[in-house]
């Protein structure tokens, strides 16, 4: 909300600055975005008359003014605007007038010479004198304006703009009287309202007001005032202050309304009286009832919401725009005034269902007084009276719930504050705050009785009043203390695998964590999950951003893409995060670790040959991040998988568990995604790859260990995995750990069969084993390979 | 004897011209092997006369020794220059670049989450963590907003069909992690937060912390400690001037805007801070009462505090990004930059 210094300092005149106004408020709860000055820094302009304005007679667009600006003789004026003409009165820069430029530098008005004739000053725009951004012609001001007379003086304009952003909770300081109250709390200084004169009533005329939906609407207050002459002009003085509110001037009723809202928070309403037909009716609307907006919108209403009617139909959006069929113009007589109080709860949400979002609407969301109706409408009617005329009707005031006004009284314990605080503040500090504020106060030995005033809808309980008394007292004032603490050992147990080890992994590996959106393109889903449902936003912010990932690939593959199109060759990214996947018993949300890599094994270097990754170049990470999890058995399973090529992909298994994927991107979708180089991928579910297993001190043997090479021909499809089991099944106690350390296909090895070298380890604990020991041993390995594979000794 | 003094001579020479070690060892065989030249002498011993015997054989072993000595000193002398050579040949470039693999980089969100949960280790903060897609309840009623309300506003939630969002800040965790154990608390909850809002300055996701502490007699100027204390830590800053603004949120009170210094121009005034010397980093407060209840924890007995801050905006400071979105744009050359 925007508020004038000089309008504030009317109801509250503390002594201080408006800067510091503002930074006592922004510390208390109301920010300052800003102070403006309402007018630029200009000197030297004074109200002017334009008594003759003629052609110029070397330019068509230029005339030549005599203007008097209450000097003896008048100035002549050489003046460009299309609005200059006799008679008409205007801001006129006198010789040595310094203007100020919208890039905030400023020039100074000399004695010129315009083609040829003289001109001594320059009349000026709202735009010239900074009071507009924008402007088509000289400023126009009313004819009864002093001539000669400081138009800063004659504007008021030796004021400031202070830019306040009230918190959502505090409807109170959406007007001029509520940011007054809070400048009186802070400040300690009195806050005097301007005086409202009852107006004399002359007729009895009522206009019947019926409540229907009381739930809604709990107070409607309204009047007629007859003979106003809408065409009246509302004077500088209010155009002005509403200026200064960001509200423009639109004709006296309405200019009335809006300034009776800025100045005491009420939203009001005129009709034009003659429009409305028997009587106001606060209803629901009827499912699809039309109503044409103030705006020119038509709007079908739904049946959640209230609307004020009359006997035949929906004038107004209650509490959020008025209709246009009813709306005060320029023939209007009489008029009703309209000043209400509608439930915030009920009222919430109904504008933005309509796409609307008014001044009014703002307030009444956020709660108006609802001891406010009926000095509203006074003070409206006040001032139509002073700028149009009429005569005025009797308010007819209906509350459909008798407990409107009132409010239970708290107990605020003094021993709570210091519970909740920290601090003891001192008693009669807490009074005076809670008085300050509108509450009504019993102070009893250390506690307090505190009735809230109505228009704070945010104090119900005993922590809201502490709030009160702190943020009023200062967060400032409130030490800052480090808790003692009760010492304690956290706990880390070394059984769990730590994610920070694994990403160190990674990035020891050469892999850079990526951070991409858990929303994704539902097309690269469907590429790389096809049968998986997918999740959708119901409010995307684009197509592009809709889908929740399934798995991480979604976002990493295409990072990887577009690291690819800006020239790097070689690629390896890592993501940590959650995967979103439907299924039978909900979503499932699980943190992943998944990582991409492309390019070549090493970086480029002098002394080694450029090669690129293969399967075995990300298996081995993966490998490297499950050995971290030594609780588990991991076993590699050749399962194809949607966005894998299916001669490279692995299923990573724990017993019925899948622990994740690794493997080379489908070529299919290498080629859907425009790639010229292959690209190898892995996805672990980090919940399986968590738990690691003590390390447990075994003894070690005090002889030697021997090995033995062996050369099996096997068939193609026998998997390494395949001989360790085989081998860690043998039940060969000596034998301690084996490897295949060749694999041979080619000249000497029959198609369709390989060679595979393994390396047996024996040792034995109690003694050195001989020949004829490892002997026997190889032999029962060699039987029962050949019997479970079908594996011979290469001869 | 005069046969022995030529014999000498001859040896010496023949170790002086021995051009390798295994040339010097054949001069040792000749001379001094089982069938050598000084063996045989000593071998012929026996056909002297008895009383000259004795002298000769010192004689001889006199020799013996002297040649070994000279041999072995001719074979150290050889070995130093065959390592010398060994070495000179060996000689490499230490300037290139060794074989060691490129290290990658952890992202500048995750350093950043790192030092602020080690940081609040330091008091006592465990770290928790919570899911991403909610239910309303999580993210907004049991946080004491109720649908409608203007805070709902505050925050433009992404939904889905069913009624389920993905949570619009960390506080959620807070319901999770009191609902889910006892009191006292203190716990951090990092992670990725989500609204619909995108431009310059806004990401639909991004990531927050929230920190909770609840036990008996948890005050404001606990508070207002422990954040004092995280923002100089982890900005290295000793003075760090850290001001509390009163402000709005439903689930705390009384509430506060938390503003720190201008760690880039010290207060003077700079674009960062748009020219205010302050910089607003984190929402906090007193754990609001009915929150305490949604989650069964008795607010008579128990008081606490909440706080909630984004990461993206500390980050940035730390280390001097300017744009928000090359921070989820995933370019190497960005991620490099924080190995």
């Amino acid at each position: 909300m925007k508020v004038s210094e000089t309008w504030l300092r009317e109801w509250v005149n503390p002594e201080i600055d408006a800067a510091e106004i503002g930074s006592q408020l922004t510390m208390a709860g109301v920010e300052l975005d800003g102070i403006e000055p309402v007018a630029a820094d200009f000197s030297n302009v004074v109200v002017a008359e334009i008594l003759s304005a003629e052609k110029h007679p070397g330019a068509d667009k230029l005339r030549i003014c005599q203007v008097n600006c209450g000097q003896d003789e008048p100035v002549q004026i050489v003046c460009g605007a299309p609005n200059a003409r006799a008679g008409l009165k205007a801001p006129l820069a006198m010789i040595g007038a310094v203007l100020g430029a919208s890039d905030g530098s400023s020039f100074k008005i000399k004695k010129s010479k315009l083609r040829g004739e003289l001109s001594f000053g320059m009349l000026c725009s709202a735009s010239e004198l900074g009071l507009a951004e924008s402007a088509d012609g000289l400023l126009e001001i009313a004819a009864d304006a002093p001539v000669g007379q400081d138009i800063r003086e004659y504007m008021m304009l030796n004021d400031v703009i202070l830019e306040l952003d009230a918190t959502p909770n505090r409807a109170d300081c959406l007007s001029i009287a509520g940011i007054a109250r809070e400048v009186g709390v802070l400040t300690q200084t009195q806050v005097t309202a301007p005086e409202i004169a009852t107006v004399e009533v002359v007729s009895d005329e009522q206009f019947g007001i019926e409540i229907q939906a009381t739930d809604d609407c709990q107070r409607y207050a309204g009047r007629i005032i007859r003979n106003v002459n809408v065409k009246a002009e509302t004077p500088l003085w209010m155009v002005e202050r509403l200026r200064r509110a960001d509200i423009r001037s639109l004709g006296p009723v309405v200019d009335v309304t809006n300034y009776v809202m800025i100045e005491q928070g009420q939203p009001m309403h005129g009709f034009d009286f003659d429009k409305l037909s028997g009587g106001i009716v606060v209803r629901k609307a009827a499912e699809g009832e039309p109503l044409t907006l103030l705006d020119g919108r038509e709007v079908a209403l739904n049946e959640n919401t209230l609307v004020i009617a009359d006997q035949e139909k929906a004038v107004a959006l209650a509490g959020i725009m008025g209709g246009l069929d009813t709306s005060v113009t320029d023939d209007t007589q009489n008029i009703f005034l309209e000043s209400a109080y509608f439930v915030p709860e009920k009222i919430m949400g109904k504008s933005r269902n309509y796409g609307l979002h008014t001044d009014s609407s703002h307030r009444f969301e956020r709660g108006v007084s609802p001891d406010l109706q009926a000095k509203a409408l006074e003070r409206a009617t006040q001032l139509i009276l002073e700028i149009c005329g009429g005569e005025v009707a009797a308010v007819n005031d209906v509350v459909s719930n008798p407990a409107l006004l009132d409010r239970s009284a708290i107990i605020l314990q003094s021993s709570d504050i210091v519970r909740h605080l920290g601090i003891t503040v001192d008693a009669e500090r807490v009074t005076d705050i809670l008085q300050r504020l509108g509450c009504e106060v019993e102070v009893a030995s250390e506690s307090w009785s505190v009735t809230p005033p109505v228009f704070r809808f945010d104090i119900s309980r005993e922590v809201d009043l502490i709030e009160e008394v702190a943020r009023v007292y200062g967060y400032d004032k409130i030490p800052s203390r480090l808790r003692p603490m009760e010492p304690r050992i956290a706990r880390k147990l070394e059984t769990e695998v730590n994610e920070d080890i694994l990403r160190q992994l990674l990035v020891a590996k050469g892999y850079r964590e990526a951070v991409t959106y858990s929303f994704v393109p539902s097309e690269i889903e469907l590429m790389l999950n096809p049968a998986q449902e997918q999740i959708r936003l119901a409010n995307p912010i684009s197509e592009e951003l809709a889908i929740m990932r399934s798995t991480l690939w979604s976002g990493l593959i295409p990072a990887l893409v577009k690291n690819l199109n800006r020239q790097q060759s070689r690629v390896r990214l890592f993501e940590m995060g959650l995967n979103f996947v439907k299924t039978d018993s909900g979503i499932k949300q699980r943190k992943q670790l998944a990582g991409v890599i492309t390019g070549t094994r090493n970086t480029e270097h002098w002394d080694t040959k450029a090669e690129n990754v293969d399967f075995f170049d990300i298996k081995g990470d993966v490998e490297k991040l499950l050995a971290e999890a030594t609780e588990t058995t991991f076993h590699f399973a050749a399962v194809a998988h949607p966005a894998l090529h299916p001669g490279q992909s692995a299923q990573i298994i724990d017993g019925d568990n899948v622990v994740g994927w690794v493997g080379a991107l489908h070529p299919r979708l290498e080629k859907s995604l425009g790639l010229s180089q292959t690209v190898f991928l892995f996805e672990l579910d980090m919940d399986r790859v968590s738990k690691k297993s003590l390390s447990a001190y075994k003894k070690l043997s005090r002889f030697p260990s021997i090995r033995r090479d062996l050369a099996l021909i096997v068939d193609q499809s026998v998997t390494a995995s395949a001989i360790s089991r085989v081998l860690e099944n043998a039940g060969v106690e000596a034998l301690t750990s084996h490897s295949v350390f060749d694999v041979y296909e080619g000249p000497g090895v029959e198609a369709g069969q390989k060679s595979l070298a393994l390396g047996l380890i024996f040792q034995d604990f109690s003694r050195t084993l001989e020949d004829a020991d490892i002997n026997a041993h190889v032999d029962s390995i060699v039987q029962l390979l050949e019997k479970q594979t079908g594996g011979v000794l290469r001869q | 004897m005069k046969q022995l003094l030529e014999l000498m001579d001859q040896a010496h020479q023949e170790l002086s011209a021995a051009a390798s070690l295994a040339a010097l060892d054949e001069v040792r065989v000749r001379y001094m092997g089982k069938k050598g030249i000084l063996t045989d002498q000593l071998k012929q011993l026996g056909q002297l006369p008895a009383e000259q015997r004795r002298e000769a054989g010192q004689e001889i072993n006199k020799a013996k020794q002297a040649l070994a000595a000279a041999l072995e000193a001719r074979k150290e002398s050889m070995q130093e220059e065959a390592l010398n050579e060994r070495l000179q040949a060996e000689r490499v470039d230490v300037t290139l670049p060794g074989r060691a693999a490129e290290t990658g980089s952890l992202h500048p969100i995750t350093l950043t989450i790192k030092r602020i949960e080690a940081i609040f280790a330091q008091l006592g903060f465990d770290v928790v963590e919570g899911p991403e897609i909610e239910d309303d309840f999580h993210n907004f009623t049991a946080l004491n907003v109720p649908e409608h309300h203007p805070a709902r506003a505050m925050h433009d939630t992404f939904y889905f069909d069913d009624g389920l969002l993905l949570r619009t800040h960390t506080s959620s965790v807070q319901i999770h992690t009191m609902e889910d154990n006892e009191p006292p608390y203190r716990v951090i909850a990092p992670g990725r937060v989500y609204r619909c809002d995108s431009d310059v300055t806004h990401s639909p996701m991004f990531h927050q912390v929230e920190g909770l502490m609840v036990d008996k007699d948890v005050t404001f100027s606990d508070l207002k400690g422990v954040l004092d204390a995280f923002f100089k830590a982890f900005f290295e800053v000793d003075e760090l001037p850290v001001r509390f603004r009163a402000s709005y949120f439903p689930f705390t009170e009384p509430s506060a805007e938390t503003d720190i210094q201008c760690v880039l121009c010290e207060g003077e005034g700079c674009k960062v801070c748009s020219h205010t010397g302050w910089l607003e980093v984190m929402g906090c407060g007193m754990v609001h009462p009915e929150v305490l209840k949604h989650t069964g924890v008795d607010p008579e007995k128990y008081t606490g505090f909440a706080f909630g801050f984004g990461v993206e905006r500390l980050a940035m400071l730390r280390y001097g990004i300017d744009d928000l979105r090359i921070l989820f744009d995933n370019d190497t050359r960005f991620l490099q930059q924080f190995s």
